[in-house]
């Protein structure tokens, strides 16, 4: 059976080219990046020029990117190494109550510390209002961390208007930006941006490998202690296999395939919703420009979510209910919860994301199945008959 | 998560016995769909000589379910073990029988064989209730706990739509 994988907001495929150029830097070109001959050296070239090249697609300066293990790291090493290297500055934190459980599982640790959290409400599309950040903030504030897209419905937040709020106020701005990155433009300068996630394994690179954007002048306390790698603030053997694919990865996006996937969503919303009693969770039809490019998300009365998604594994299809991350658990989604969601439809709800390999058929195909399993399925359900 | 047995994909995915029953004997609703799962059971009650003795079976049994793959194969097996049983026997059936006749379920899934059991339990007791039957003690006690669940669930549903309440105030 052709199988059909709309779940790249969990995961993408490893992109050939990218695989490619990581293989040298697992045999050949081993070396350890702080040794000093020839091996070393080598290694120290391609962690250099990688980290160059996803400075300059941030429009940041290289020296300002260091590697992590991934976005939840990122994430940790952002929120946390700000508040404890700031502590003396005040204790409160601004957040908003759909971010992703990396930011959400940080500022509860930093509760418990002793830190003051405030975590913003968002509209019924998700969006965290720039007023309600100006008016949070208070003489103990240090951080901000807003989400640049959101991971469930693909809100992209107004992260422009809320960085200059934060440098009118002197404080810190972070985003995480492990969804939206290559797929919405982003400037640290412009925007404003002090600390910025993101991670590779969502755009086409290897797992265990991401990045933290840190301006210069911002300080952070270290969370992993040993030698001086990364500018003094994370230690660790450096993942040169990973970085290499890293950089290829990013490299690798271009403005072409944001359009084809906009096409390809725009179209799966279109067909999905006109299987009756659906509804589009995040920015609406009118409001499209505002929903990241691959991210459909949508509600099917009467049945369970994950009903439909393993009825859809059977025929084929990948796709996943609220996020990955919460499939475990039977609560519903925190997000669909927080945009209004009575927990009924929240229990509804599946994601669909998109990738540069998706094709119109396979999107077709998703269309017509899913119809057949909401419908089989809304056979079983006591609301429907 | 733990991966779901052969026996729950099968189930799940072309259950047993679903759908309405027009003028059921007795119906049993339980679950709450702010917890993701809702399962009505429909029973319709026969006569059989058993030992020379005349007593009462469950003839026909039918469901309709809301919720998880779980949800859906716990409702189609229970209907299979309990269809021809006699009210004793199926008061009788445990959630480790459901789950046993399944090969296993995930542990965060069990709630839904107790579902499962429960739904045929209170179909029993509508049954016997509507007809002036004497309910045995252990129906009665099944029953008793189920009603009490049901507060607990709707007073925290209750908190929950309060706090909605309050959210969208603030806006």
């Amino acid at each position: 059976m052709k199988r059909i994988y709309l779940d790249h907001g969990a995961t993408t495929p490893v992109d050939k080219e990218v695989v490619k150029a990581m293989l040298p830097y697992l045999t050949e070109k081993f070396g350890n990046a702080s040794s000093i001959h020839s091996f070393g050296q080598e290694a120290k070239d391609a962690l250099e020029s990688s980290r160059e090249r996803i400075a300059k697609k941030l429009g940041a300066k290289p020296n300002e990117i260091i590697f992590t293990s991934g976005g939840s790291e990122s994430d940790n090493l952002a929120i946390k190494g700000v508040a404890h290297a700031y502590r003396k500055k005040g204790n409160h934190i601004i957040t908003s109550s759909i971010e992703h459980p990396a930011v959400l599982g940080a500022c509860k640790s930093l509760a418990e510390e002793g830190f003051d959290i405030t975590y913003l409400e968002v509209d019924k599309e998700g969006f965290v209002k720039p007023d309600d950040v100006e008016r949070a903030i208070t003489k103990k504030t240090i951080l901000v961390s807003i989400m640049h897209a959101n991971n469930e419905i693909g809100t992209i937040e107004p992260i422009e208007e809320i960085g200059k709020i934060c440098k009118s106020k002197g404080v810190l701005f972070h985003t995480d930006a492990v969804q939206s990155f290559t797929k919405v433009p982003i400037d640290v300068n412009k925007m404003n941006i002090d600390l910025l996630s993101i991670s590779a394994h969502k755009i086409y690179g290897p797992k265990g490998v991401g990045a933290l954007y840190i301006r210069e002048g911002v300080k952070i306390k270290k969370m992993i202690d040993g030698g001086h790698h990364e500018f003094d603030m994370r230690a660790g053997t450096e993942n040169i296999p990973g970085i290499v694919g890293f950089a290829k990865a990013v490299e690798l996006t271009n403005e072409n395939q944001i359009k084809y996937m906009t096409n390809l969503r725009n179209k799966l919303i279109k067909g999905l919703l006109k299987i009756p009693d659906t509804i589009l969770n995040g920015p609406d039809r009118k409001n499209l420009s505002r929903r990241l490019c691959n991210n459909v998300n949508i509600s099917f009365k009467f049945v369970e979510g994950e009903s439909i998604l393993l009825r859809l594994d059977d025929k084929g299809i990948a796709v996943s209910t609220g996020s990955a991350c919460s499939s475990r658990s039977l609560k519903p989604s925190h997000v669909l919860l927080a945009i209004g969601l009575p927990p009924q439809i929240a229990h509804s709800s599946i994601r669909f994301t998109l990738g540069r390999e998706n094709t119109i058929q396979e999107i077709n195909y998703t269309i017509k199945t899913t119809k057949e399993v909401v419908e089989e399925l809304r056979k079983l359900s006591p609301f429907c008959n | 998560m733990e991966t779901y047995t052969k026996k729950v994909l099968e189930h799940f995915k072309n259950p047993h016995n679903y759908g309405k029953m027009k003028n059921p004997d007795g119906v049993g609703k339980v679950g709450n769909v702010a917890c993701g799962d809702v399962m009505w059971l429909y029973i319709k009650i026969g006569k059989k000589k058993i030992k020379n003795k005349e007593q009462e079976i469950i003839k026909d049994i039918k469901f309709e379910t809301y919720g998880c793959t779980a949800a859906i194969a716990s409702s189609s097996m229970i209907t299979d073990i309990a269809k021809g049983k006699t009210l004793d026997q199926a008061i009788n059936i445990s959630k480790d029988d459901v789950v046993k006749s399944l090969e296993g379920l995930p542990p965060i899934k069990i709630h839904c064989s107790v579902l499962a059991t429960d739904a045929l339990a209170e179909a029993i007791y509508d049954y016997m209730k509507k007809n002036n039957k004497k309910i045995p003690e252990k129906l009665e006690k099944i029953h008793k706990r189920i009603e009490q669940e049901k507060r607990i669930v709707e007073e925290k549903y209750k908190d929950w739509v309060k706090t909605e309440e309050e959210m969208h105030e603030k806006e």
